[in-house]
């Protein structure tokens, strides 16, 4: 009988140094009355892969504008590097920026782009080209350093850009929405790139995306940013599982808020009463702040699972459904439970026939307790 | 566009070729009589020769006011180029109020008669106390230059994605190094043809540097004086010939440089969201 293949668990977060790469120390940045970044406190490791996410307008790009040195604190620090930023301009800054635009000179090919910023270091003997080529390779562009950058794709623009930053050897890369401008295949596949390229390099990246996709498949941490603050930090999962507020939980993806009262409240768990689902107990995160005997709920579409014919679950609720939509590979239920204000959403995969679910059945939803976080309103 | 369906193809094409001749027919008799044996421009036509042009430059007049116009030319060309590179900076980098009134005033010139700023002019120079010269005509064609310099350069400079320079300062490079690097040789080629631009105008420009011109002619002010003589007119049309030539050529290589400016300044990259 053949040896079946073992499969070994992979680590949840790859080691890495928790040294402080970038400390930025109640950053606020006004313009006039209105604050771009209010009061933003961070530090970011070395070596991590960062994530600044938040809709356009919460201040992500303007704090990474003031880390590469474009713009400066109202008030507050950066240090990068044990360094700190004050005074020192962009040129002077131990990190290098991939622009949204990508900003490739256009007057000059690739080789030239790339070798832009080692001609001021007066490399000697063959060693501007020989990291030219080197950076070139990083990027997967050996082979078109003779190229204009007029006769490049726009994903290869975007490597251009990338190897530039690199052959720099910055301790700090950091992205302004480097792969908004592609289209989805070719950002799905530059964000699996990104991730590797970061891991053998082991550079700290800096990401600034409003996709929280692209932020939850590349990340080690992510900022969420809303209005200026810093809502949450953490890692991808913890972000995606245990959102701190409704409005994190709302940008990461579909949640079903359900209101509860508080029964009980004790170190580490909740018990609440909902309507839909009855008395829970349920772990009580880290942050949560309790605010009289109301509390919110949350549970992710994926984790409510149709139970099919006679099957039984410890933890169901029943229903009826209303709406059905149909995404290929997934159908995504609206189901009314009563005494629930809001129907629930379900997305569940296709294997077992969701897809051909008549408006109007009733059904029964099986849950885990776990899934059902508390959040801030 | 259904509309256009409704008007003649052969009607419209026959106003379109009407049109071109009635503009560029006078055009064509310049270079036609210049190249004639007869004194007097009248067809039929008695022969051909170059003697015509062979004498320009046996003509010390001639030699004097071609120096001159050089002379103004470069100046008023250098000098508008300067001043639209500033201004056209400052209208394409900034806002501020009444960048468009700015703007604006500094492309009326185009649109005011020749005579009646000339005569201002004149005016304001002599209250000024400055003496006629060359170099009160290099001021007033500045003035008729400045607009012709705004709008090349506008084209060159505008869409110049401001993250290049921040992406030269990213790699480590100075303002100056910035400058030099990115700035401008992406911007030479509009400035090249504003340059020829300005020179080709104050080249050909009459009014304004016959009214404030001392005892120096320029080029358009030596043909007006030699079209008094009638055995002087064949030299008039191979002079004539020569400018048109070298204007046109000016122009052409002004445009494609212009083009070619506004083209690389064009952002290539991505969106901005």
């Amino acid at each position: 009988m053949p040896e079946q293949p073992r499969i070994e668990r992979p680590h949840a977060d790859r080691i890495q140094s928790e040294r402080p790469m970038i400390e930025i120390r109640n950053v606020t940045r006004s313009y006039g009355a209105f604050k771009a970044l209010d009061d933003a406190s961070l530090t970011i490791r070395e070596g991590e892969f960062f994530s600044l996410l938040g809709p356009s307008g919460c201040g992500k790009t303007t704090l990474l504008r003031m880390i590469a040195g474009f713009d400066n604190p109202t008030s507050g620090s950066i240090a990068v590097g044990g360094q700190s930023m004050e005074g020192i301009p962009a040129n002077r800054r131990p990190t290098n920026m991939v622009f949204q635009s990508y900003a490739i000179f256009p007057h000059l090919n690739v080789e030239q782009n790339v070798a832009y910023g080692l001609k001021r270091l007066k490399l000697q003997g063959g060693e501007e080209k020989r990291r030219v080529e080197e950076a070139l390779g990083q990027v997967s562009l050996t082979g078109l350093g003779k190229r204009l950058a007029t006769e490049l794709s726009g994903g290869q623009r975007q490597r251009v850009a990338l190897g530039r930053a690199l052959v720099m050897r910055p301790k700090v890369l950091l992205l302004d929405e480097p792969l908004s401008a592609l289209d989805k295949k070719l950002r799905e596949q530059m964000q699996v790139e990104l991730r590797r390229l970061q891991q053998a390099v082991g550079i700290t990246f800096v990401l600034v995306t409003h996709d929280q996709y692209e932020a939850l498949a590349m990340s080690d941490r992510i900022a969420v940013m809303f209005g200026g603050k810093i809502a949450q930090v953490a890692s991808p999962k913890e972000i995606y599982q245990r959102p701190v507020n409704r409005q994190v939980a709302d940008f990461l993806g579909g949640m079903n808020f359900v209101k509860a009262e508080i029964v009980e409240e004790n170190g580490a768990s909740l018990i609440v009463d909902t309507l839909g689902f009855g008395r829970i107990k349920t772990d009580k995160p880290k942050a949560f702040v309790r605010n009289g005997g109301a509390a919110t709920l949350g549970i992710r579409p994926e984790r409510l699972r149709v139970l099919w014919d006679n099957a039984t679950a410890k933890f169901e609720v029943a229903g009826k459904v209303v709406e059905r939509h149909y995404f290929g590979e997934i159908t995504h239920l609206i189901v009314e439970i009563p005494g629930l204000e809001k129907p629930l959403s379900v997305t569940e995969t296709n294997d077992f026939g969701a897809d051909d679910i008549p408006v109007g059945t009733p059904i029964r939803l099986a849950y885990d307790p776990e899934a059902l976080v508390a959040m801030a309103d | 566009m259904r509309a256009r369906r409704f008007l003649p193809g052969g009607w419209l094409s026959a106003y379109a070729f009407l049109y071109i001749v009635f503009l560029y027919l006078p055009v064509i008799f310049l270079p036609i009589f210049s190249i004639n044996t007869a004194a007097t421009p009248k067809f039929p036509l008695t022969g051909f020769t170059l003697q015509w042009y062979e004498d320009l430059p046996r003509t010390p007049a001639l030699l004097d006011a071609a120096w001159n116009s050089l002379i103004v030319g470069v100046s008023a060309a250098i000098l508008s180029t300067v001043l639209g590179i500033l201004a056209a900076r400052s209208i394409t980098r900034y806002r501020y109020p009444g960048r468009r009134a700015i703007n604006g005033l500094i492309m009326a010139p185009l649109v005011l008669p020749e005579v009646i700023v000339a005569i201002s002019m004149l005016l304001v120079m002599l209250q000024l106390g400055l003496s006629l010269s060359l170099f009160t005509v290099v001021l007033g064609h500045v003035l008729v230059c400045i607009p012709y310099s705004m709008t090349v350069l506008t084209s060159g400079f505008e869409g110049f994605d401001r993250s290049l320079e921040e992406a030269s300062a990213d790699l480590g490079e100075s303002a100056f190094g910035t400058f030099r690097r990115v700035t401008l040789p992406m911007v030479a080629p509009a400035i090249i043809s504003s340059l020829l631009v300005c020179f080709t105008i104050s080249l050909d420009e009459f009014i304004i540097a016959f009214f404030l011109t001392g005892t120096e002619a320029t080029l358009p002010i030596y043909i007006w004086g030699q079209l008094r003589f009638a055995s002087k007119l064949p030299g008039v049309l191979a002079l004539g010939t020569l400018l048109l030539v070298a204007s046109f050529l000016l122009m052409t290589i002004a445009e494609i440089l212009r083009r070619r400016a506004a083209r690389r300044t064009q952002n290539e990259g991505g969106l901005y969201a």
